[in-house]
């Protein structure tokens, strides 16, 4: 339905010819969006982040469940610093919801003069989250992590991983095995997880921090090796990878998925988006899509998000700390 | 000519130095073990940038270069004439788009140029003037999905009656 | 083999279907609008249409967006002759000669130079593609950091004879370009740079596309109008069925040998996932005038400086997929949403997509060829509109050229700050035109910039800081001391002259 009026939308630009298209209506709500939502994404185009985005961005718009489109807008600039700003000085706060990852946690303690402060914002959903995992190329023919280990220090100093940045989820991951396993690693940062991922397969670097998800695909034709999970539990992809918390480490760190309103958002509208993409969660599409990318669900209400925001401040204060980043 | 010559080398050598000065805010040095540090490359490019202009400079003192012989003035009174009000225009065109929305400005700007500055027939301008926006609107709004700047809220009555339309 | 082309009939049946094909036609020609609109190119047409191909199946969604893919690349060279603004980074270098081409009343020559270098360009790396797909992912991963750099350090030499005679303009230019493209986020040390007086919209950094319609839509607009005081009658430009014949002998004659590196230097530089497409077609713009007979006559409107960058950015489209449908690894911004929407309908994209979804990629791939041959036909059915358009009074064009370019500013990155940054670009690039500073190597270097500097400082960052890393490699060694040899010899040709003019002096004293 929807696309044959896309497609006449097409053709009407095409000719120039102006026909009404008759709106589709949905149940009545006590608020509505009158205008195109502003769907900001605190990541570039490609990535992990964006990817989510337009995976929501599809369901809403197959199932039909917004009157106004969802617009993604991808603002990466600054490590997501110029998302924080777009939406904190949104100039329509009804219409602006933003996509997270962890950098909403760190880029506002990494750049104080920016003058954020994430409390003002407006929690909508949590979508699941995302844990990171230990992946070495199966040439190395490294199997185990303490194999892996031995050969870090081995090397001493002069193991090569690659990531997304100083700061950024899995150099905290990394900082953090340097820190409590006593090894030095090379760390050279990159501009997205694509790139990580394809040093890795061509072998320019020999590790990598990773999701699932962005490893899937080398993982599933056997090019890469899982050697440990940062996760709580075992993760159902992956039954035989043991998480650190196995080697007595207390140590987890995922990367959120979660969607967030405008400071200063009306109850109404907040109330909306909650609807909405608890509607999208709900979904087939989404639930398949968490179990086949590793997405862990982390249910919360709008109260719980908020506190979760500020343990999970103070946990990357001490992180980031922790690396002098 | 000349003169212009000169003070473009100028004010490009003191935009340089800006640029030196901005960058020396990270690591300009060769940090070792790991290479040239955040600053490094604007910083150094920057030096390069003025050691040109130092160059440009002398090659005016020195008229090689075209622009250092010409006699005839920068700007002529055409020229100035042309740039306020073709740039003056555009620069009007942008700041309305704040005010009265993209559409809003496009509609003004076209009037202002077609029949102001082009001495085109009132026909012709509104007919381009208007078709312009709506075209426009319907290609970026309805098919395209990006979302153009609307103006101040009291267009918004307009533009969300517009998107029952579309949507 | 046989093997192969079994499959490859079976998807081209697919791509056949009338559904398919149907999708592939209006794919095509909303592509090449999309394409033509200066500030929109194949991203935006992918990206925005990918939620409405949840509705039909993956095999067709995909070939709907492969038509908008080609659509789009064969649009960029449109803005770029009519219009002299590149409308995506893939088509600066088409301006070189398509705009002188189209001032001097020969638009058509140029559309269709262009129309049919491109369907070559596709056509080429198409069978490239399709013969050697799984060893050429090798080559392509193969190539690291310090091989990109050398790569990039290529690209400039075979620019180095581009700008001007004036050394130190072009320089400054190649130095600006540079440093704009360093502006907003350093990634190496993950700190914000150069975010001039604290304003937010600098964190982004300064997008290609704000500096090359600034200095093109607008810049090089005025400068027009103040150079020919207004009275520019609009370019005589003919056009008839008779005419489309003969410019397309006269541009293939001429532009062979541009096509011909461009097809395959462009598919060569495209499978590499950091370089994609805009290098691949700058370098066989600088080797198609580097082996001309007549190198002089690139850059005031020859065929074969049309031929070479239009056969090269598609064939490197094309090439940029490998790495995506091989690798699971998006080779440019298009590739990496075509991706995301991989996923969306529930493909795995890596090593075993080929084998795993054969049916999927087959048709995918036989929806290049389709869509290619269609791109070509709806691309020459068009040039009459376009032509047209030329031919409007210049009070009429002038203006609507000033709002594509605030639009196209605009919709770039979605912020007012970038189209008053362009405003600014423009008005400066007007005075430095004026007084012949070449502005071409400065949008360039924005674009060569943010896959220069991270590359090199990765693979120093590798060697612990020592330079030698870009010798000692077995693919960058050879790379790197072909680029330095090539950017010395105007030096040494130079010293060269000097040397001989002195001794050719001495007799006779």
């Amino acid at each position: 339905m929807k696309l044959t009026r896309r497609i006449a939308l097409g053709f009407m630009f095409a000719t120039g010819m102006m026909a009404s298209v008759v709106t589709t209506t949905t149940p009545a709500h006590a608020w509505e969006p009158t205008k195109p939502i502003d769907f900001v994404i605190m990541a570039g185009a490609g990535g992990g982040a964006d990817q989510i985005a337009r995976f929501l961005q599809s369901v809403a718009e197959k199932k039909d469940l917004t009157v106004r489109p969802l617009v993604p807008n991808n603002k990466g600039g600054g490590s997501g610093a110029e998302a924080l700003i777009a939406l904190n000085g949104a100039s329509d706060k009804d219409h602006s919801i933003l996509v997270t990852l962890n950098s909403f946690f760190t880029t506002p303690i990494r750049q104080p003069n920016l003058g954020i402060d994430i409390q003002t914002f407006t929690p909508v959903t949590m979508m699941g989250v995302d844990p990171f995992v230990l992946w070495v190329h199966k040439d190395s023919g490294i199997k185990t992590f303490e194999d892996w280990l031995a050969k870090v220090k081995a090397d001493n100093g002069e193991y090569v991983m690659g990531g997304t940045g100083k700061g950024q989820e899995d150099s905290i991951v990394i900082a953090w095995m340097e820190k409590n396993f006593d090894i030095k690693i090379k760390y050279i940062p990159y501009k997205g997880g694509g790139a990580v991922a394809k040093d890795l397969a061509g072998q320019q670097i020999m590790a990598s921090v990773n999701n699932p998800a962005e490893a899937k695909g080398f993982f599933e034709s056997g090019d890469v090796v899982p050697l440990i999970a940062f996760s709580d539990e075992r993760l159902p992809n992956l039954p035989d990878t043991r998480t650190v918390k196995e080697l007595g480490k207390d140590f987890s760190y995922y990367n959120q998925r979660a969607v967030v309103g405008a400071p200063g958002m009306s109850d109404e509208a907040a109330a909306y988006y909650r609807d909405l993409f608890g509607k999208i969660y709900d979904t087939e599409e989404w639930q398949n899509y968490m179990k086949s990318e590793s997405l862990e669900p982390l249910p919360m209400d709008a109260a719980t998000q908020k506190e979760y925001w500020k343990t999970q401040v103070d946990r990357h204060n001490e992180l980031l700390k922790a690396i002098g980043g | 000519m000349r003169r212009a010559e000169f003070v473009t080398a100028a004010v490009l050598a003191l935009m340089s130095v800006y640029l030196m000065w901005k960058s020396s805010e990270l690591e300009i040095g060769y940090i070792t073990g790991e290479g040239p540090g955040g600053g490094a490359w604007p910083f150094w490019l920057s030096g390069i940038m003025l050691i040109c202009t130092g160059f440009i400079a002398v090659n005016c003192y020195r008229r090689t270069s075209p622009p250092s012989q010409s006699t005839e003035p920068f700007l002529d009174s055409y020229g100035k004439k042309m740039l306020l009000l073709v740039g003056g225009g555009i620069f009007g065109f942008i700041a309305l788009v704040s005010i009265i929305s993209m559409y809003g400005a496009m509609f003004v700007f076209l009037i202002y140029y077609l029949r102001f500055l082009g001495r085109h027939t009132w026909t012709l301008t509104m007919t381009i003037a208007t078709s312009v926006p709506i075209v426009f609107f319907f290609f970026f709004e309805a098919l395209m999905r990006i979302t153009l700047p609307k103006g101040m809220k009291f267009l918004e009555p307009i533009f969300n009656y517009l998107n029952t339309i579309i949507y | 083999m046989m093997e192969i082309l079994g499959l490859l009939s079976d998807g081209l049946w697919l791509s056949l279907q009338p559904t398919n094909l149907i999708l592939i036609l209006i794919g095509v020609t909303l592509g090449l609008f999309i394409g033509a609109m200066p500030g929109l190119g194949s991203v935006n047409g992918v990206a925005i249409l990918l939620p409405i191909t949840f509705l039909v199946p993956p095999a067709s969604a995909i070939i709907f967006l492969a038509a908008i893919y080609y659509g789009a690349m064969y649009g960029g060279a449109i803005s770029s002759i009519t219009l002299g603004i590149p409308g995506a980074s893939t088509a600066v270098a088409t301006t070189f000669d398509g705009r002188p081409l189209a001032l001097s009343g020969r638009a058509s020559l140029a559309l269709i130079t262009a129309a049919i270098a491109s369907f070559i360009g596709g056509t080429v790396s198409n069978v490239l593609f399709t013969a050697f797909a799984p060893p050429l992912a090798s080559v392509a991963l193969s190539f690291g950091n310090p091989e990109i750099f050398a790569l990039m350090l290529l690209a400039f030499a075979t620019f180095v004879g581009l700008g001007g005679d004036d050394i130190p303009k072009t320089v400054f230019s190649i130095c600006i370009g540079l440093v704009f493209a360093a502006v907003g986020y350093d990634e190496i040390s993950g700190a914000p740079r150069l975010i001039f007086f604290d304003i937010s919209g600098f964190l982004h950094g300064v997008n290609f596309l704000v500096l090359a319609i600034g200095v093109y839509g607008i810049g090089e607009m005025l400068w027009t109008i103040d150079s020919t005081r207004g009275k520019i009658t609009s370019t005589d430009a003919k056009m008839s069925v008779k005419g489309i014949a003969s410019d397309a002998k006269e541009g293939m004659k001429r532009g062979w040998k541009g096509t011909a590196i461009g097809s395959f230097l462009g598919f060569f530089v495209g499978i590499l996932p950091a370089a994609g497409a805009t290098p691949g077609s700058l370098m066989s713009y600088g080797v198609a005038k580097m082996v001309a007979r007549n190198p002089k006559e690139f850059g005031k409107g020859h065929p074969g400086g049309v031929a070479a960058p239009e056969a090269a950015n598609n064939s490197a489209s094309t090439g940029s997929m490998l790495p995506m449908l091989t690798l699971g690894i998006p080779g440019s911004p298009t590739t990496a949403i075509l991706l995301g929407g991989m996923v969306i309908w529930g493909l795995t994209p890596g090593p075993r997509l080929f084998t795993d979804q054969s049916e999927f990629v087959w048709g995918l791939i036989g929806s290049f060829y389709v869509s290619n041959f269609f791109a070509l036909v709806i691309n020459i059915a068009f040039i009459p509109l376009f032509i047209w358009m030329l031919r409007m009074p210049f009070t009429i064009l002038a203006p609507m050229i000033f709002v594509l370019s605030v639009v196209g500013g605009y919709a770039a990155t979605k912020d007012m700050h970038d189209v008053w940054l362009m405003l600014g670009f423009g008005l400066g690039a007007f005075f430095l035109r004026k007084l012949d500073y070449p502005l071409a190597p400065a949008v360039l270097a924005i674009v060569l910039g943010p896959i220069a500097e991270p590359t090199l400082r990765q693979s120093l960052l590798l060697s612990s800081g020592d330079p030698s890393i870009f010798f000692t490699r077995a693919i960058a060694g050879p790379i790197t001391v072909i680029a330095i040899i090539l950017i010395l010899l105007p030096l040494f040709k130079i010293i060269w002259t000097k040397i001989k003019s002195s001794s050719a002096e001495t007799p006779a004293q």
